[in-house]
């Protein structure tokens, strides 16, 4: 009889070679992506430079783009450059913006990061009060309270909600600015003011999304063998939803989050519309219109990064909740 | 003393009477035996003692424990007295514990939810209990969490949690029901001997009248919510006054007649396995060290000839389940070879060869689909050698031949009992007709008088159809019971091999003789 051997190594040596797999399994997937994206982007559709410059451009006019974009040469070498040009944060410079495409992101990350980040904020501290509750007043008026208002927040659309936002606080209480960002540079108050409403139109369909996950994570968990072993140590029901449910439901929650926070950073298109925020959504769908590939390619390589740099960082909050994990591959 | 002084329990769930005027006294440091089938309300009645009962339960009735009536306090006044008056414990240790928190800590919860102790203070008392129950520091510290832990294990922390602030009254639902029978041996040892050293009384409940023979001075057996027979353990087995004790007594001692075993000898063997090894690949200890292998099965040999019975029993993780597998040709081996009727088994196994050989497993609520007609799972096994015509006629006789309607067909398997689906899962191994059925502990969960039920059909069944049977189990009056020859497994070898009486009275290995040993038995005397 004896504790199995994995208790005998040294403490905290799991979570370091949890951590290294994890971290060569992150530098495996961004090196797989950029060689995908760069595939689509430079080798399959033909010449990039003659589907940026349209039908009408004259081949000396394509000829000289080429040089520009430095598309001379093969596709290997050309990889390498890009993907050595990244690495040094060259991205390259916009067609259409004639800037280099890293301060053009620059400036807008500073818009839909913490546009995003806001967003989740106000999400999570919605939403696990919220799922906490349902949960413990299952079948009760507060459950099917939360129940019908977190179906309404699914159900509309969020540029609506935007839209109510803008009537209630910009245009009849003039509280907050209806649209438009005026830069950090203007001082952190007036740029917070001008994400409130976006962030807040942006975290209610998520909220009740979160919400939901989490009070049927909570209710499953309530039903586990060691709910009944925490009531008969003597807690009442709310410990030992406290203690007991809440961290073990997390672990779907903490991937809802996950999969938020990467929509929120590229999917709030229409929201930064509507408010005529100068996001990373907006860029996107700018080059894309105008053909500007450079800026697609970069910006696209961007996202899916921070997708692979969130999954992991839920993967190591996974851990960090269940010991069980740690163990895995 | 009395402790605790129960009468006229009524609990009615959604208008369902569960249990009805249950009563019965328990003095201080007394152990009673609470027995019974699954569904008499044993585990209602401790629920009900508790205030844990499910929502939409009512409850009458007066429980005096203390001076108190514990079926008339406040859920406040319950959540004050739950650990730290009344411990309990319940059947499944693998679940019992939360997977999120050290042992430490869980322990540690019981005093400090109480206001017993501070945090510090709280982990120190929970060493000493966890101590107590046979998990030393030096060995267990603190902060190991469950899953660190083998299922005995586990049941020592819930001990340990359940007396923390030592009560007066411990509640054990089905302690060591999923536990191996050293294991059970060794925590029944615990338990009597904390009851007498803490002058706590226990309310033990088990379908298993053996435990409760070797365990409890009192007994009260329950049947369809009532408690039928009550009195001193002794006297209530050696008269069994009540009908019910009688029948459950019959059942449990249960022998199907079986004709004799067929001659050995000249008949080449059904099954065959020569110097079986399977190996599992076990997580690497480092990022760039090589994968250790854990070997389950470990050069095992035997034979099984046509018709015969064959019982292989040991305890969970001795290989028994990696050996069945092997031997249904779903896994392959790393060594050695098994043969059926002559020919490799294996993955890539002739489908008609596969269906020479068919298994009923344990669990009668996991191994079904719950969408299929019963008719369609009986089937199932015509797809390795084409369904007949007449395939509807034949599933009618194979629910005819295991005793059920040739109607219940068109039924869904949420519509039978544990019983019942386990005659269907054998009219879906006899379906084809194989030579060998591979019973893996396929009446382990079910209660004594279904058990005998179905130990009489497949003595009739292997009669009537010349069929061999490897019968896995952990039981082994049960493998006494109905099988020839028994072999023993221990660590993925076998280490005794014989006529199955012969093994199970005079056991020669070591090994065997310790499993005989801690299996508990109703003193011979009293039966």
């Amino acid at each position: 009889m004896g504790p199995s051997s994995l208790a005998a190594e040294i403490p905290g040596s799991d979570m370091i070679a949890y951590l290294a797999r994890r971290l060569v399994s992150l530098a495996l997937s961004l090196a797989a992506a950029s060689v995908a994206i760069f595939a689509v982007i430079e080798v399959i559709p033909g010449d990039p430079a003659a589907f940026m410059l349209g039908l009408n451009a004259s081949p000396e006019t394509v000829a000289a783009l080429r040089a520009e974009l430095g598309l001379e040469g093969g596709p290997v070498d050309r990889y390498l450059a890009w993907a050595g040009g990244m690495l040094t944060g060259d991205f390259g410079v916009s067609y259409t913006y004639r800037t280099p495409v890293a301060d053009l992101v620059a400036d807008r990350l500073a818009v839909s990061g913490p546009l995003a980040l806001l967003a989740l904020a106000l999400a999570a501290g919605l939403a696990l009060p919220v799922g906490l509750l349902a949960a413990a007043r299952r079948g009760r008026a507060a459950d099917v309270a939360v129940m019908g208002a977190t179906q309404i927040g699914i159900s509309v659309p969020n540029f609506w909600f935007a839209m109510l936002l803008v009537l209630v606080f910009a245009v009849n209480w003039q509280v907050l600015p209806a649209g438009g960002f005026p830069g950090w540079q203007a001082g952190a108050g007036p740029a917070l003011a001008a994400l409130i409403l976006p962030a807040v139109a942006l975290a209610l369909p998520q909220a009740a999304i979160l919400a939901r996950v989490l009070r049927s994570a909570l209710i499953e968990t309530l039903g586990q063998d060691y709910i009944r072993t925490a009531r008969a140590k003597g807690l009442s029901r709310g410990q030992a939803l406290r203690r007991h449910a809440f961290r073990n439901a997390l672990i779907p929650v903490l991937t809802i989050l996950g999969m938020q926070f990467s929509f929120l950073l590229a999917g709030a298109i229409i929201i930064e519309n509507v408010f005529y925020l100068p996001g990373l959504g907006r860029l996107v769908f700018q080059a894309i219109t105008q053909r500007d590939l450079v800026v697609v390619e970069s910006v696209v390589m961007l996202l899916v990064a921070a997708v692979i740099l969130v999954t992991f960082l839920v993967d190591l909050a996974y851990a960090a909740v269940d010991p069980r994990l740690r163990h895995r591959a | 003393m009395t402790l605790l002084r129960l009468r006229d329990l009524d609990v009615a769930i959604g208008g369902t009477p569960i249990l009805a005027g249950v009563g019965f006294d328990l003095a201080e440091g007394a152990v009673m035996g609470l027995v019974g089938e699954s569904g008499s309300g044993k585990s209602m009645t401790a629920l009900a003692l508790m205030g844990l009962l499910p929502e939409g339960a009512t409850v009458t009735g007066r429980a005096d424990f203390a001076g108190r009536d514990l079926l008339a306090l406040s859920e406040t006044a319950l959540c004050g007295l739950r650990g730290r008056e009344i411990g309990m414990i319940f059947q499944e240790p693998m679940t019992a514990l939360n997977p999120l928190q050290t042992i430490g800590d869980q322990v540690a919860e019981t005093l400090i939810v109480h206001g017993a102790a501070r945090r510090a203070e709280a982990r120190g008392v929970a060493a000493e209990r966890l101590a107590r129950v046979g998990l030393p520091q030096d060995r267990f510290p603190l902060s190991l969490y469950p899953h660190e832990l083998s299922g005995g294990q586990r049941q020592r922390v819930c001990i340990a949690m359940a007396v923390a602030l030592r009560p007066k009254l411990l509640i054990a639902d089905e302690p060591t029901t999923a536990l191996d029978v050293t294991t059970q041996a060794q925590i029944l040892d615990l338990l009597t001997g904390l009851v007498a050293e803490e002058r706590m009384a226990m309310l033990l409940i088990t379908h298993d009248l053996a435990v409760v023979s070797g365990t409890a001075d009192h007994v009260a057996v329950m049947q369809a919510g009532r408690i039928v027979e009550a009195g001193a353990t002794e006297a209530v087995f050696r008269t069994r006054a009540h009908d019910y004790t009688r029948r459950l007594f019959a059942a449990s001692a249960h022998r199907p007649d079986r004709r004799p075993p067929p001659p050995g000898g000249e008949a080449p063997p059904l099954l065959e396995v020569r110097g079986a090894v399977r190996e599992y690949r076990l997580p690497r200890p480092g990022p760039f060290a090589p994968h250790p292998a854990l070997r389950a099965v470990d050069g095992v040999s035997f034979a099984l000839g046509p018709g015969e019975s064959l019982g292989l029993v040991g305890e969970s993780g001795c290989g028994k389940s990696t050996l069945t597998r092997a031997i249904l040709g779903l896994d392959a081996l790393q060594g050695g070879e098994i043969r059926l009727a002559g020919v490799p088994v294996g993955p890539g196994m002739d489908p008609a060869l596969r269906a020479r050989v068919q298994v009923v497993f344990q669990d009668p609520y996991g191994s079904f689909d719950p969408r299929w007609r019963v008719e369609r799972l009986v089937a199932e096994p015509f797809h390795l050698t084409g369904r007949p015509d007449d395939w509807r006629d034949r599933v009618g006789a194979a629910l005819r031949e295991v005793g059920l309607a040739p109607g219940d067909g068109a039924k869904f398997i949420h519509e039978f009992s544990g019983g019942q689906r386990q005659r269907i899962a054998i009219a879906r191994a006899l379906i084809i007709r194989p030579d060998l059925i591979v019973l893996d502990e396929a009446v382990s969960a079910l209660d004594v008088r279904v058990r005998a039920q179905i130990l009489d059909l497949l003595a009739a069944l292997q009669d009537s159809h010349g069929l061999a049977y490897l019968f896995i189990s952990h039981d082994l009056s049960v493998v006494r019971a109905v099988t020839d020859r028994v072999l023993v497994m221990q660590a993925g070898r076998i280490v005794e091999d014989g006529a199955a009486e012969a093994v199970l009275t005079a056991p020669r290995h070591a090994y065997t003789q310790q499993l005989v040993a801690a299996t508990p038995k109703i003193p011979e005397d009293w039966m």
